[in-house]
């Protein structure tokens, strides 16, 4: 599905950070990646790494007193991060659409299904209230809603959680927007119904030609469903690269941690790994590289000098690993220093 | 978000004091709450006139407006009501009055609350279900018409002339009961999360008394929801006992309230008198806001999710 | 839903027993009976005939019975007072408690919910920290001292309006009216304000801590996420949600509205059944405080029933059972 077009979104240097009363936080530091039309782009990491906050500076709602102190986020090459609201809410729903983790959570529990969907096509879209009406009647078979025509004058509540997150991923679609900002779309489902709507998402955008940022801490689906991923840590992208290369041939040592915890994936039959430690606090990110108290690969350069992402075959990876200069001499993991 | 949420924890942690001092308007309020009741409490020394002693009473001094205006004289600062008692010094007295029935009436309605709500809780069954549906109906009329039907209850038991005797403590009790039921729903609720821990189990068991357990147990729990709805009940208690004095069946105007001086002085009103009534007015929102301010802090400082 | 109606009107009737049996023990035990009926020099004899014949002498229950169905007819005897009928003094009084209530129900509410909504949406804004703080003020001053303080400014300073009495009324039947002349109008003004204005506080400090609330909801997020106009999320998403609790809290402020129309009412001479309340207080007078009782009680439980039903206007969750949890 990666077209070799211009890319339809472009997200350059970006900074989003938190005035607290005990100084500023920087949630995302220098970020920077491009999503091709048509492209599913996966971006993993554990709660805290900046993933959300990403995403919703792309779509322009970070929420206050987080903003965006730097870098550019352009759409089809126009830049989006410095609009006015007003031109920004145009584009949100028409040109970029959202779905939220909760569908339980996402809808308006006092209008019916068919009300929100009509008033999101016609803010969007020159329709009379009856053709608007079609179009959302439409849209709900195409995202598997059973019996539509009797339930599009439906209350949320009366929905189950599977039906209402495809009730959401109608209204995400239904201005015909090029890029869906997905933010774990299934976390808040069960099991058995996060598959079907994973395919659901994968079917419709690729029909409609739609890009996603697939936002999720769920390796398993980005690996069903990700064209590339982007794998974050402590604000930073540490790893980017095609998902087949990230999962199979992981770069950054925490990539490697990440897909040996996961069943299924990575080394088969092999046991379970597991990284030690955490991921830092915003307040106290170590210099140099943030993975490098859990690093069991260290060098000293790691503890000063911080890794830009670097190519690593046919990813990129924020690790000294692949520099020519390699990591200097070993350093012990925190966990042995400990230990000894 | 991560640091969102650690920054909530600790400010939770972080002393109620620097929230304290953080909040300049909190401060205010402390300082002209203390300094209210200080004066209050100590208007036998401070007050520069008796003013319900008939003997030093002269109808000469009648009516004289506050100091600064024409007619006006340094010894009655605030002027002097239509019986010649100065307004400041009955200010002072009917202070320490409307703090007296605010407090122990609080007190009435704590004690109350507390007992109900810790039995309701504890026993269960149909004790719990009657007093929780006392507490129901009575919720559904204002506080002010409770203690107005009790007052009119014990006026209808006893003489008038008894009643005056005893107005003082009918009003504590009215205004005291008509605030029970929040004290005993915030009790109750914490009896029953606090009942089926592993620990009030493990007491019962050694054998410890009930009472025992729900003392020790329960009440340090509740001790800071239980300050804030005093502190807030206190400002209503104030308002209630003014009313009431107000609308002529509280405190007698030979004991009289900050409530009953704005009621004398509202029947000279017309007339341009405005001093005798607007100073007491002024008095009593002050404190009342100061309590309130104190209030809605502590409520804040204890529980900052709530913001 | 069904259900639901038939608790509410359960527990609106127990509201109601609970109240009569209140009245009924004040009317029977506190009070005396026989002296709503016949002079003070009527001989013991006499009244103990009466007591007989009235059924005084029967058991607690059955009087019970007989004074509820009394109560159900509006017949509570004479007032000590005046010896005339309570249920004609209360009812010549009612209008013009019932036309107050509504005149400062109308102006906590339109002047409330807009202010509310506003300083929910800009709560960093510094007029909407002026209206917190006005609003903090407005709760801080009794209703009686409001009342002076607006009688001292607008009529003993600026003579623009009056501070007693209903001022020119007409009559349709039983019902006067204050809404037929400007006279009438004008007397309504202050003390509308100044019942009106706890209310307004609190109703404005209501929407505004519930609008903050939604705001930060997922579907607001969402709403926004959709690219909807401000306007939209704003007075109709948001107002919409608000709206549940302020019914609630309104509805129980419509009803402490009626009971606190007893201050109001003394300040401004007002002679509405608060102020003859009031009186009945002072007075001792039994009958009436016990019909006063009753008459409160049921306006309680019809307007408790009113935002029930309101309920069911706005929350469709409350519209039966989810039709049909259809499966994924």
């Amino acid at each position: 599905m990666v077209t070799n077009n211009a890319p339809l979104l472009e997200v350059k240097n970006l900074r989003v950070e938190f005035p607290t009363r005990r100084g500023t936080l920087l949630a995302v530091d220098d970020v920077s990646f491009d999503i091709a039309p048509g492209e599913v782009l996966g971006v993993v990491g554990e709660s805290g790494a900046g993933k959300s906050l990403t995403g919703n500076a792309i779509i322009g709602l970070l929420e206050p007193p987080g903003r965006i102190a730097g870098g550019e986020v352009r759409l089809e090459g126009k830049r989006i991060d410095n609009l006015p609201y007003e031109e920004m809410r145009k584009i949100r729903g028409a040109r970029i659409g959202a779905i939220f983790q909760d569908p339980l959570t996402s809808l308006n529990p006092l209008y019916s299904v068919s009300r929100q969907l009509v008033e999101t096509i016609q803010t969007h879209m020159p329709l009379s209230a009856s053709a608007a009406r079609a179009r959302a009647l439409d849209l709900l078979k195409e995202v598997g809603i059973p019996g539509a025509e009797q339930r599009i004058d439906h209350y949320p509540h009366q929905f189950s959680g599977g039906m209402r997150q495809r009730v959401v991923i109608a209204l995400a679609l239904c201005a015909g927007p090029r890029l869906i900002v997905a933010d774990e779309p299934t976390t808040a489902l069960d099991v058995s119904i996060q598959a079907q709507i994973i395919a659901l998402l994968k079917k419709l955008c690729r029909e409609h030609g739609t890009s996603v940022m697939l936002v999720t801490h769920d390796m398993g689906v980005i690996a069903e469903t990700a064209d590339r991923v982007a794998v974050m840590y402590a604000g930073r992208i540490a790893e980017i690269g095609p998902v087949r290369d990230v999962i199979k041939n992981a770069k950054h040592p925490y990539t490697k941690g990440l897909m040996g915890s996961i069943p299924s994936l990575g080394h088969r039959a092999e046991r379970l790994t597991q990284i030690d430690g955490s991921m830092p606090r915003l307040t106290e990110i170590p210099t140099g590289c943030a993975f490098n108290p859990r690093c069991t690969v260290r060098g000293e350069r790691c503890l000063v000098e911080r890794p830009e992402l670097m190519a690593a075959d046919a990813s990129r990876a924020a690790c000294w690993l692949h520099d020519a200069g390699g990591v200097g001499t070993p350093v012990a993991p925190v966990r042995e220093m400990a230990n000894a | 978000m991560a640091n969102g949420s650690s920054w909530l924890h600790r400010a939770a942690d972080s002393d109620i004091w620097w929230s304290f001092k953080s909040s300049s308007l909190t401060v205010v309020a402390a300082v002209v709450t203390v300094l209210i009741i200080g004066i209050a409490f100590l208007s036998p020394l401070l007050a520069p006139h008796t003013p319900f002693d008939p003997g030093s009473l002269s109808l000469s001094d009648g009516l004289k407006p506050p100091a600064w205006m024409t007619d006006g004289d340094w010894s009655f600062v605030l002027g002097t009501d239509d019986q010649g008692r100065d307004v400041l010094s009955s200010i002072m007295y009917g202070t320490r009055l409307s703090l007296v029935v605010g407090l122990a009436s609080v007190i009435v309605s704590m004690a109350i609350g507390i007992t109900l709500g810790l039995v309701s809780g504890y026993v269960g069954g149909t004790t719990d279900a009657v007093i929780m549906r006392i507490a129901d109906v009575q919720l559904t009329f204002p506080a002010i018409l409770v203690a107005l039907l009790i007052d009119g209850v014990v006026r209808g038991l006893i003489s008038v002339k008894r009643h005056d005797e005893i107005a003082l403590f009918v009003i504590i009790g009215a205004i005291g009961l008509s605030f029970w039921v929040q004290y005993a729903r915030t009790i109750r609720g914490s009896v029953l999360v606090e009942k089926n821990k592993e620990y009030v189990q493990a007491a019962r068991v050694i054998g410890l008394s009930p009472t025992l357990i729900m003392v020790r147990h329960v009440l340090p729990n509740v001790t800071g929801p239980v300050l804030v709805i005093a502190t807030i009940n206190l400002g209503l208690a104030i308002i209630s006992e003014a009313t009431l004095s107000f609308l002529g069946v509280g405190l007698p105007s030979t004991q009289p309230s900050l409530g009953t001086l704005i009621r004398l002085g509202n029947e000279l009103l017309q007339s341009g008198e405005w001093w005798i009534t607007v100073f007491p007015g002024i008095t009593l929102a002050a404190l009342v806001l100061a309590v309130n301010l104190l209030g809605d802090w502590l409520r804040d400082a204890l529980n900052p999710k709530l913001r | 839903m069904l259900a639901f109606i038939l608790r509410r009107l359960a527990q609106s009737v127990a509201v109601l027993l609970t109240v009569g049996l209140v009245s009924f023990f004040l009317f029977q035990y506190v009070g005396d009976p026989i002296n709503s009926m016949v002079g003070q020099d009527t001989p013991a004899a006499e009244r103990e005939a009466l007591r007989e014949k009235l059924g005084l002498n029967d058991p607690a229950p059955v009087q019970f019975v007989h004074f509820i169905n009394n109560a159900a007819h509006g017949r509570f005897g004479l007032s000590y007072r005046t010896s005339e009928p309570v249920n004609r003094l209360i009812l010549e009084r009612m209008p013009a408690t019932l036309e107050l209530s509504f005149c400062a129900a109308v102006f906590a509410l339109l002047v409330g919910i807009p202010m509310g909504v506003y300083t929910g949406l800009y709560p960093q804004h510094w007029s909407s920290r002026l209206f917190q703080a006005v609003s903090l003020i407005g709760i801080s001053l009794p209703t009686f001292l409001i009342g002076i303080l607006l009688i001292l400014l607008f009529a003993v300073i600026l003579h623009w309006l009056p501070s007693f009495g209903r001022g020119q009324t007409s009559t349709f039947g039983w019902w006067t009216t204050n809404f037929t002349s400007w006279k009438g109008l004008q007397a309504l003004i202050l003390p509308s304000i100044t019942l009106g204005l706890f209310q307004l506080t609190l109703i404005m400090r209501l929407v505004r801590s519930e609008m903050l609330e939604v705001m930060r909801t997922d579907y607001i997020k969402f709403a926004r996420a959709r690219g909807l106009t401000n306007r939209a999320i704003n007075f109709g998403h948001a107002l919409k949600n608000t709206m549940v609790p302020v019914i609630t809290v309104t509805g129980l402020q419509l009803g402490s509205l009626i009971a606190f129309a007893l201050v109001t009412e003394t300040v401004f001479a007002w002679p509405g059944v608060g102020q003859l309340f009031i009186q009945s207080v002072q007075f001792n007078d039994i009958p009436v405080m016990a019909a006063y009782l009753m008459l409160i009680g049921l306006l309680f439980v019809l307007i408790n029933l009113v935002v029930d039903l309101l309920y069911f206007a706005v929350d469709p969750r409350l519209r039966g059972p989810g039709t049909a949890r259809a499966g994924h």
